[in-house]
């Protein structure tokens, strides 16, 4: 549950190499309850690596993310974040009532049962339809149901709007303020346009 | 409490998924009854020479069958972006990964056991050694997947790593299978066997303890 407003995620002096190539170099940044940091840059400018690196999958090359002011590996991060990326992450073999318990299992309970999950991305009917049966856009939106069900705080997301529709981006962009109101914070990629109106948007461009 | 709860999720999703996916739970086992199968007929009418390297067969077989499957014990997780899911969450990787690997065993080590026996018999071994090559096979199969998830763990992020595991993972083997080779054999001239099945208790004690730590480093990376 995001009720704890004193969670502040920070990136001081963060450096990605890549293949020779520096994709970004001496990144600072510093997130606070109830915001947005929106990654924008061209395909291939990094904002995937940075990602990765604010999860703790990749070392920054240099510099360090530190949560509430200690290192994420030293810290309570795992239990306080939750991440989206490219991949859906669900089995697709499994119904998505047996995705979503899963990731119960895997974390703490949150704010809202797998059910009441379920009927906020409008997949109430669906729970117990095997995932491969299911369109690309409801796949997206079982991925992110889960970010309803465990407890977290901070929002990870890589691109959470592909292959969702209109009313779908629409639905995912009021999730996205409902969690910022209740002091929650997000990071995000995205190549589509945001409108979270009443949100403090801080946008980072990688180029 | 929740950890335990978190590790038989994992335990009870992989054994889900292996009776929604048929062939993985199949194709081991056809492998491994093929194979054996295979070796009377090219040996031709030689009962003793078959009922004397009875025991190799079937420890080589189940070996190959092992090493056969163990691609399977990530693989999935890793191209549907699951194993990231695992490895963010924040109960210890090396526990969940344990869970996985039990899994992984009871899918395609356990059915391996159910059938040794018909096929010992098949091959003519004696019956006082069977009880034997089942008891290796119950502390020796639990190895391979251990060792082997190791290796697949190093290997899963590359494109074609098979090669790369079986030269990894096939040196780990060897004492497994000698040990256990030697204890049917041993048990088939109404020798003791205790030493061989102590050493191959204690092999599954240290690889149940050692094993999951390494593969949830190199999950770290892979996903990387």
């Amino acid at each position: 549950m995001p009720n704890n407003s004193t969670s502040r995620l920070q990136g001081s002096d963060l450096s990605c190499v890549r293949d020779d190539r520096v994709l970004f170099d001496e990144l600072c940044f510093e997130l606070n309850s109830g915001q947005v940091l929106l990654l924008e840059g061209e395909n291939g400018s990094g904002k995937t690596s940075l990602l990765r690196i604010l999860c703790g999958f990749r070392e920054p090359d240099a510099g360090q993310v530190l949560w509430c002011g200690s290192a994420i590996n030293d810290s309570q991060y795992y239990e306080d974040m939750a991440y989206v990326g490219h991949l859906n992450g669900v089995k697709k073999e499994l119904t998505a009532l047996e995705n979503l318990k899963v990731s119960l299992a895997l974390g703490k309970a949150g704010q809202y049962s797998i059910a009441q999950a379920l009927a906020k991305v409008q997949l109430a009917d669906f729970d117990d339809a095997i995932v491969q049966t299911l369109s690309a856009g409801q796949q997206r939106r079982l991925s992110l149901a889960r970010l309803l069900i465990t407890h977290n705080n901070l929002w990870i997301l890589d691109e959470p709007f592909t292959s969702l529709d209109i009313k779908g981006i629409t639905l995912i962009e009021s999730l996205m303020t409902e969690h910022c109101n209740k002091g929650g914070m997000i990071i995000l990629t995205s190549h589509h346009d945001i409108a979270l109106p009443s949100v403090d948007v801080q946008r980072i461009l990688l180029s | 409490m929740s950890l335990f709860y978190a590790f038989l999720a994992i335990i009870r999703r992989d054994l889900l998924l292996a009776v929604r996916r048929r062939s993985e739970i199949a194709n081991p086992l056809l492998f491994f009854i093929l194979v054996i199968t295979l070796f009377p007929l090219g040996i031709g009418a030689q009962p003793h020479l078959l009922q004397a390297i009875a025991p190799g067969i079937i420890w080589v077989s189940a070996l190959l069958a092992a090493m056969l499957s163990l691609d399977s014990l990530f693989r999935s997780d890793f191209d549907d972006g699951s194993l990231e899911q695992i490895l963010l969450s924040p109960y210890p990787a090396s526990v969940l990964v344990l869970a996985k690997i039990i899994a992984h065993w009871l899918v395609t080590g356990l059915p391996l056991l159910i059938v040794a026996p018909l096929l010992a018999v098949f091959l003519g071994m004696p019956t006082q050694s069977i009880g034997v090559l089942l008891l290796t096979l119950l502390l020796g199969t639990p190895v391979l997947s251990l060792i082997g998830a190791i290796g697949v763990a190093l290997t899963v992020g590359l494109r074609r790593g098979g090669m790369i595991l079986s030269l990894l993972v096939l040196p780990l083997y060897v004492p497994v299978l000698i040990f256990a080779g030697n204890a049917v054999e041993m048990a088939g001239s109404g020798l003791p066997v205790d030493a061989q099945i102590n050493i191959l208790i204690s092999i599954l004690c240290l690889s149940l303890v050692l094993a999951p730590w390494p593969t949830a480093a190199a999950l770290k990376m892979s996903v990387n």
